[in-house]
């Protein structure tokens, strides 16, 4: 490891590397004394210039550091973010109970009448009946109505915060240059790893811990789209609101909004399916429903407990979308025939 | 609903004084190169600001239809938005009541496009989601005034305009035509005696076109609204203006009545925009014959007797196709004056080729 020693004492700078390396126990390794062929220099990372420096840190520093760093604002942050979000957690609760303590023979007659109304189709209306149908024989009941709760607070969350935000965003080119950049990491990262700051700061049986990894990862269409769609009302329109002396208000009620709900719609479509796809990923971190038999099939191997549970997942996929789209594409249809 | 049209007809409504309009990140610095007289080009590969109105005057009567009349570019739909206030100006003052409109408060301004004035706009302009007559209503709602009382004004008004029966569709059900009378009946529910038509009829067929505006003038012959139309198309401005105001570039041409602008065009550009009209049919016989008093004597006998609005296309009808005699001009049975075939071929031929004949 003679590759970066030679430059540290050249610069004269041995004495403080020096005064930083801990007495390590040797290891086999380094007691070999591997031959080091000229062309082998190794790039001067991190861990490479500790070898030849005591005093610059390892990589498992930086980590470590991390790690200190948000275990360190860790209490401050929980005394901030656990009184704003508890509410989260008796929604989550609350609503988790509702759905799997009405018994199935209120429920049922209860989901037709919203899927009729919400949709005004005989034939999504009875495929809905026949999955649940299917749940309810397969005794995957239970799960999917847990999973549905979860994903019903979590959507409507979404839509009391997203649609608002999506205004102000349409309303403010700085806001939307702001917010931008946040919408896309929120997007891009990886599902895994929304939950990896929340478990830090929340404990793993707390609802509102998957309850808000959902939120963050679903929110971002239905803002964007909010946004969108707001932007894109027809300026002519606009224009005639203005010249009839409407206030700001009223063009937002009467005129930007209706004309942005197909837009708005399409974005709640999308949180809905996106809120699905993070609730089966939610079960690691104790999210209960249809995502629980997906993660028991893999951890103990349980094919047949998977699949279904997949399969269970996918009817309810179908479900949430017919629904939206059909309900979007009626409004589609008053406005522009 | 016209109790407050009792006015005057010379009444000045709204009196525009030296209004520019310049576009661009800095107009304020353009501003005082145009009062040098510069070319619209010129400033713009100098300063890279567009002209959007340059020094622009005018009257609009109370009452009256003034027609602003130019190509696209002319700055004409920029000019009719500084009324209302879409667009603000860079300089200059738009007189109403004698209260600078530019001047106005958010709130005030707000007040006066909800109850001086309505807007009739080129693409309709319709909201979507709501129904015709919902559409009607708008302005009533946006005043936040009485549903029974306003749901019947706009009844009325969407029956004047001969859409009965279509209160409960949506605008896209509707033809262009029948969507601008929607247009119409929305202004006219406003109930506002100021009327802005932005080329309300140009994007409708030419035969629903003429039928909109004969609509438009029978309106207007019992509501004596104080209209400001604009449009690309003389034929149009010719039928409908009281008040003819030309716009080239930004700047005014020439404003005047429309029947003397035809026959004395103040410059070339005037010329060739008139050059195509059919002067037999947009001529009237009042604007080409002799007033009575000038003609003391009356020589030779008189064929017959025409009122002085028919159109020159009119009297060669009516005298058959004969190139001489006289004929008498009536104004509600009284004679005003009298009016010769030749004088009446001549005015059919253009301005420009019979002044260069008198020159050789």
């Amino acid at each position: 490891m003679a590759a970066f020693e030679n430059v540290f004492s050249f610069f004269g700078l041995s004495e403080w590397c020096d005064s930083g390396k801990q007495k390590a126990l040797i290891s086999l390794k380094s007691l070999k004394n591997e031959e080091t062929a000229w062309w082998d220099i190794p790039f001067p990372s991190l861990d490479n210039l500790h070898k030849a420096c005591g005093s610059i840190p390892q990589s498992r520093d930086l980590t470590a550091s991390l790690e200190d760093g948000f275990l360190y604002i860790r209490p401050s942050l929980r005394t901030v973010l656990d009184p704003i979000t508890q509410p989260l957690s008796w929604m989550l609760d609350s609503a988790l109970y509702l759905f799997t303590n009405t018994p199935w023979w209120i429920l049922l007659p209860l989901f037709i009448l919203a899927v009729q109304w919400s949709a005004r189709s005989w034939k999504i209306t009875a495929f809905v009946v026949g999955c649940i149908i299917f749940y309810l024989a397969t005794d995957h009941y239970t799960y999917a109505m847990q999973t549905l709760s979860i994903i019903f607070v979590c959507t409507v969350l979404c839509v009391v915060i997203g649609v608002p935000t999506g205004i102000l965003m349409a309303r403010s080119n700085t806001f939307q240059r702001m917010l931008i950049p946040i919408l896309d990491m929120l997007q891009t990262l990886p599902t895994f790893v929304y939950l990896i700051p929340l478990i830090f700061i929340f404990k793993i049986t707390e609802p509102k811990l998957y309850g808000l990894a959902i939120i963050l990862y679903a929110i971002v269409p239905v803002i964007r789209l909010t946004d969108l769609g707001i932007r894109l009302v027809d300026k002519d329109v606009i224009e005639a609101a203005n010249a009839y002396g409407m206030t700001k208000r009223q063009l937002l009620f009467n005129v930007q909004v209706p004309l942005a709900m197909p837009n708005i719609m399409a974005g709640v479509n999308q949180t809905i399916m996106m809120s699905l796809a993070m609730v089966v990923i939610a079960s690691l971190v104790s999210a209960p429903g249809l995502g629980t038999l997906v993660l028991d099939g893999i951890n103990n191997l349980r094919l047949g407990v998977g699949f279904m549970a997949g399969i269970g997942i996918v009817l309810l996929a179908i479900i949430l979308d017919r629904v939206s789209k059909s309900a979007l594409k009626r409004m589609n249809k008053t406005y522009h025939g | 609903m016209t109790s407050t049209q009792s006015q005057k007809s010379s009444d000045i409504a709204i009196s525009i004084r030296n209004l520019f309009k310049i576009f661009g990140d800095d107009p304020k610095s353009v501003l005082p190169q145009l009062h040098d007289g510069i070319d619209k080009a010129d400033v713009q590969r100098k300063t890279g600001h567009v002209i959007g109105l340059n020094n622009i005057n005018v009257d609009i009567q109370s009452g009256k239809i003034t027609v602003i009349m130019g190509l696209s570019g002319s700055g004409k739909s920029t000019l009719i938005r500084h009324i209302n206030r879409l667009i603000e100006p860079t300089a200059g003052e738009i007189l109403l009541d004698g209260e600078n409109i530019l001047n106005l408060p958010d709130d005030k301004l707000r007040q006066l496009r909800q109850t001086r004035m309505s807007m009739v706009f080129q693409k309709f302009a319709l909201l979507p989601h709501r129904t015709v007559l919902q559409n009607t209503m708008l302005a009533p709602m946006v005043r936040n005034e009485d549903k029974v009382k306003s749901e019947k004004e706009a009844r009325y008004w969407l029956s004047r305009v001969e859409l009965d029966g279509y209160e409960d569709a949506y605008p896209h059900q509707l033809s262009g035509g029948m969507q601008q009378r929607v247009g119409i009946a929305r202004a006219l529910t406003s109930n506002a005696d100021f009327m802005l038509m932005d080329e309300a009829f140009s994007a409708l067929d030419p035969l629903i076109r003429t039928s909109m505006q004969d609509l438009l003038l029978d309106l207007q012959e019992d509501l004596h609204k104080t209209i400001i139309f604009i449009t690309h198309d003389l034929d149009e401005a010719l039928k409908i203006a009281d008040h003819l105001v030309v716009l080239k570039d930004g700047f005014v041409v020439q404003q005047g009545n429309p029947q003397h602008i035809i026959l004395n065009p103040s410059d070339p550009y005037i010329e060739e925009f008139v050059s195509d009209i059919n002067r037999a049919r947009v001529l009237r016989v009042g604007s080409v014959m002799k007033p009575a008093k000038t003609t003391k004597k009356t020589t030779g006998s008189i064929a017959g007797s025409i009122d002085s609005k028919q159109s020159l296309e009119q009297l060669i009808a009516q005298a058959d196709g004969d190139v001489k005699g006289l004929y008498a001009v009536t104004e509600m049975d009284k004679v005003v004056g009298h009016i010769e075939m030749t004088q009446v071929y001549k005015a059919l031929v253009r301005y420009n080729l019979t002044t260069s004949r008198r020159a050789k």
